[in-house]
């Protein structure tokens, strides 16, 4: 079974909880855990915030975030794939982005874990970045495969 | 994201309520740094997470930025109860090593 679905909203802050909602009901078909629901929340989140705090810093014509979703499910295990776009200013230097602790905005309070978080929450991530064209980054993430492990650790529990 | 706050002799308790992310950190930052001007004499300063629902990195940003406040007024900062993910996010980003978790 696949199942997909396409977001676009404003670019504005109001919409971050919004997204991140509506990519955790979409994935909600493939039976996830608390725990890898709220990865999803998190993950989503940092990348949203990014195209809002960053790339539309400097002012454009069509602020908007573009989230696409599909979702994979077989019999033992589901998988989530996430494509967040923007059309904003583009990372100059995407290596160092990456950097834990990296921050272009530091009197801002900005932490720099963004990108580290969506690394860490989720299976697979990529960003591709055009300078003055805008970013894209795709995250997937492995739904089901850690609940057995879950299972036994409640038990224990 | 609300604010509660319950002052006991020498220590500030603060409970966050609701989501934590870059929208409705501003105004949570303003609340907190306006308890901590009106609370410079107490020793100690308890942020209790167990009703935060949701936090991104920006909490990580927003407990540092915390910290350093209270720090100037020499109060010392702790975390409690904070939720799996929000803790995981917290232990990977180094910032118990400033602010202790009870």
């Amino acid at each position: 079974m696949e199942n997909y679905m396409k977001l676009e909203i404003a670019a504005i802050s109001e919409n971050e909880s919004f997204a991140r909602s509506a990519v955790a009901a979409f994935a909600l078909t493939l039976n996830p855990s608390l725990s890898e629901l709220s990865d999803i929340k998190t993950a989503v989140s940092e990348a949203v915030t990014n195209c809002i705090v960053h790339a539309y810093a400097g002012g454009s014509n069509v602020k908007k975030v573009y989230i696409e979703c599909r979702a994979n499910k077989s019999e033992e295990w589901g998988e989530l794939h996430i494509q967040i776009t923007d059309c904003g200013c583009g990372i100059e230097d995407v290596d160092r982005a990456l950097t834990p602790f990296y921050t272009t905005l530091k009197d801002e309070e900005r932490s720099g874990m963004g990108f580290t978080i969506m690394q860490t929450f989720m299976t697979d991530f990529s960003v591709k970045s055009e300078k003055g064209k805008g970013t894209q980054v795709m995250m997937s993430k492995k739904i089901g495969v850690a609940e057995n492990e879950e299972l036994r650790e409640r038990v224990n529990a | 994201m609300k604010i509660l706050f319950n002052r006991r002799n020498d220590a500030l308790y603060i409970k966050l309520r609701g989501e934590l992310d870059e929208h409705s950190a501003s105004g949570a930052r303003r609340e907190v740094d306006r308890l901590a001007d009106l609370n410079a004499d107490c020793e100690q300063a308890v942020f209790d997470l167990a009703e935060v629902s949701f936090m991104d990195s920006t909490g990580i940003g927003f407990l540092i930025g915390r910290y350093k406040k209270f720090n100037r007024y020499g109060v010392k900062v702790y975390i409690t109860n904070p939720s799996q993910t929000t803790d995981k996010i917290l232990a990977m980003s180094g910032v118990y090593s400033l602010v202790r978790k009870l």
